[in-house]
């Protein structure tokens, strides 16, 4: 059956076929190699067992488990509000940083000490910072809600981000097109807006993938000032079942959605060099 | 078979009790032989230990721990101190510390993972109320309409769903200091603790702040009871719990309670 197979082939695609199935075999060997050493090797070491009742609790993790899905809706809420924000702030700080004019100069000022400073601090200080500082001021109830306000830091600081890599992608668009758009007669704005923008965000978007996939860990990150999602909760439960397991279990959650997220991202960037090569 | 076994068990404990009459029922079982290790939190709070420095002894838990320590054989000199987050307490593996004193409250599932001596403090809780909220009934109904906070790790939490089940979610913070940034914000209104470090905020760090009242050991299920954390399995525990118990019957455990927690009588109970 394989010479029949084989005899509808040049040689050349024979040998090929063959070197693809033993390339798969010894892939597939060493992957087994690998993961039945694992498995058979840590287990034997001595504090195995105690690891496995703190980190790997079955029966903790299903008493958990329901309770944290509830909490990470609190994540998918703020995310939800952030990275539309996150979004047009970067972008309106990237155009910033662009402007030509010289009246504009501030502008660009503006711009780029924003960059330096949010890109500068470590996140877990701004949410700190605005989280408790702006409602410190005196604000009434509800406008100093820890979810504005933490919102507002992990909205500043992303944007400081996403800012960088809209510039980049602004960079990224050869300066002889805008020339050439304006000999045609096109304004900066149109030019910037109809010629340049559209290639630029194009060309950064799985950039922007992996800052969404960051986003919605740092999300977390809002719990130091009280809303309790989904770190918060699995820290509760921690604390009251002694017990490490129930990160786990958030851990398992965040995969959930972020490796999907990351695989897409990576099919975006080699699609991406597809096309330019 | 089993009347082996306890003929041992009884010769052991013997043997344990003429050792601790020597004074050295830890002899062999601490981390470095002739010093007992004992961990705190870091920050330690007020008025658990003074200053931070457990090592002046002064602080209830810092008294109870040098108590502890003498009469388990430790002059105060072989007492070393170290600090600890709740998360290394309760991690697998080898343990830096002996003892380790934070207000940790003894509960079933904590103690499937680790040792707890016996208890030497019970804690009501009370209820901590920003300046915005000083005119509160200390009733359950009115509490119910406050928005709460607390210390995510402790067990206020649960407390707080079961006994006040707040109308709105109550948010939650890493330590003391936050739930205190919060409560200065106005973003919550009142805040569960044990009493003790309830007044403790109320009275230094929280400005208008009030402690409302506290609740009858009733209405909390089972009181919150301090312990000692120790390794699970540690062979120290005998040791600790006997002299717990002679620094009970000596009434020096109560006398150390009244010197560090004098001002928690007097707090009005919730109804």
């Amino acid at each position: 059956m394989a010479n029949a197979k084989a005899a509808g082939m040049t040689r050349r695609e024979a040998y090929e076929a063959k070197q693809r199935r033993r390339s798969l075999i010894v892939a597939a060997s060493s992957t087994i190699a690998v993961v039945a050493a694992i498995m058979i090797l840590v287990p034997m070491a001595p504090g195995w067992e105690k690891v496995q009742r703190s980190f790997f609790n079955g029966d903790v993790l299903a008493q958990t488990f329901p309770k944290l899905l509830d909490a990470f809706l609190v994540n998918i809420m703020i995310f939800a509000w952030c990275a539309p924000a996150i979004a047009i702030l970067g972008l309106l700080i990237a155009l910033a940083r662009d402007v030509k004019s010289p009246a504009l100069f501030p502008l660009r000022i503006f711009g780029a000490t924003f960059t330096d400073i949010f890109r500068g601090v470590p996140v877990i200080l701004t949410v700190y910072l605005i989280g408790f500082g702006i409602p410190g001021l005196g604000l009434p109830r509800p406008w100093n809600s820890p979810y504005i306000w933490g919102s507002l830091a992990l909205i500043l600081t992303y944007s400081a981000y996403v800012a960088e890599i809209f510039r980049s992608g602004i960079d990224s668009v050869h300066h002889s097109q805008r020339s050439a758009a304006l000999s045609l007669g096109m304004s900066e704005r149109q030019v910037m807006r109809d010629v340049v923008l559209p290639q630029a965000v194009r060309n950064v978007v799985p950039s922007q993938m992996n800052m969404l996939i960051a986003l919605q860990k740092d999300v977390s990150l809002l719990s130091f000032i009280g809303p309790v999602e989904i770190f918060r909760q699995a820290g509760v439960f921690k604390s009251l079942t002694a017990n490490f397991t129930p990160y786990v279990g958030a851990a398992i959650i965040f995969l959930i959605v972020t490796i999907p997220a990351t695989r897409y991202a990576d099919h975006l960037m080699a699609k991406q060099r597809r096309d330019r090569s | 078979m089993s009347k082996m076994l306890s003929a041992t068990a009884i010769s052991l404990a013997l043997m344990s009790t003429t050792a601790i009459a020597g004074g050295h029922c830890a002899a062999g079982k601490t981390l470095t032989d002739g010093t007992l290790t004992i961990a705190t939190g870091n920050p330690a709070y007020y008025p658990w230990v003074m200053d931070d420095a457990p090592e002046s002894g002064q602080g209830f838990e810092a008294a109870v721990a040098y108590a502890v320590a003498a009469e388990m054989g430790f002059a105060a000199e072989n007492v070393t101190w170290v600090r600890s987050s709740f998360d290394e307490a309760i991690q697998p593996g080898v343990k830096n510390f002996d003892l380790n004193m934070q207000q940790y409250s003894i509960t079933p599932e904590r103690d499937l993972v680790v040792d707890f001596s016996d208890p030497y403090y019970t804690a009501p809780m009370a209820v901590l109320v920003g300046a915005g909220a000083v005119d509160t009934a200390p009733t359950l109904d009115a509490l119910r309409e406050l928005q709460w906070g607390a210390v995510g790790t402790t067990t206020a939490v649960p407390k707080l769903t079961a006994v006040i089940q707040p109308s709105n979610d109550p948010l939650l913070y890493g330590d003391n200091a936050d739930v205190n940034a919060a409560m200065s914000a106005n973003q919550i209104d009142a805040a569960l603790f044990d009493l003790p470090t309830a007044l403790f905020l109320s009275a230094v760090m929280i400005e208008g702040s009030k402690v409302l009242g506290q609740f009858a050991p009733d209405l909390t299920d089972n009181p919150d009871q301090f312990g000692m954390l120790m390794e699970e399995g540690s062979p120290l525990k005998a040791c600790v719990d006997e002299a717990l118990a002679a620094l009970t019957a000596s009434g020096e455990l109560a006398a150390i309670e009244a010197t560090w927690l004098q001002d928690t009588t007097g707090v009005p109970l919730i109804k």
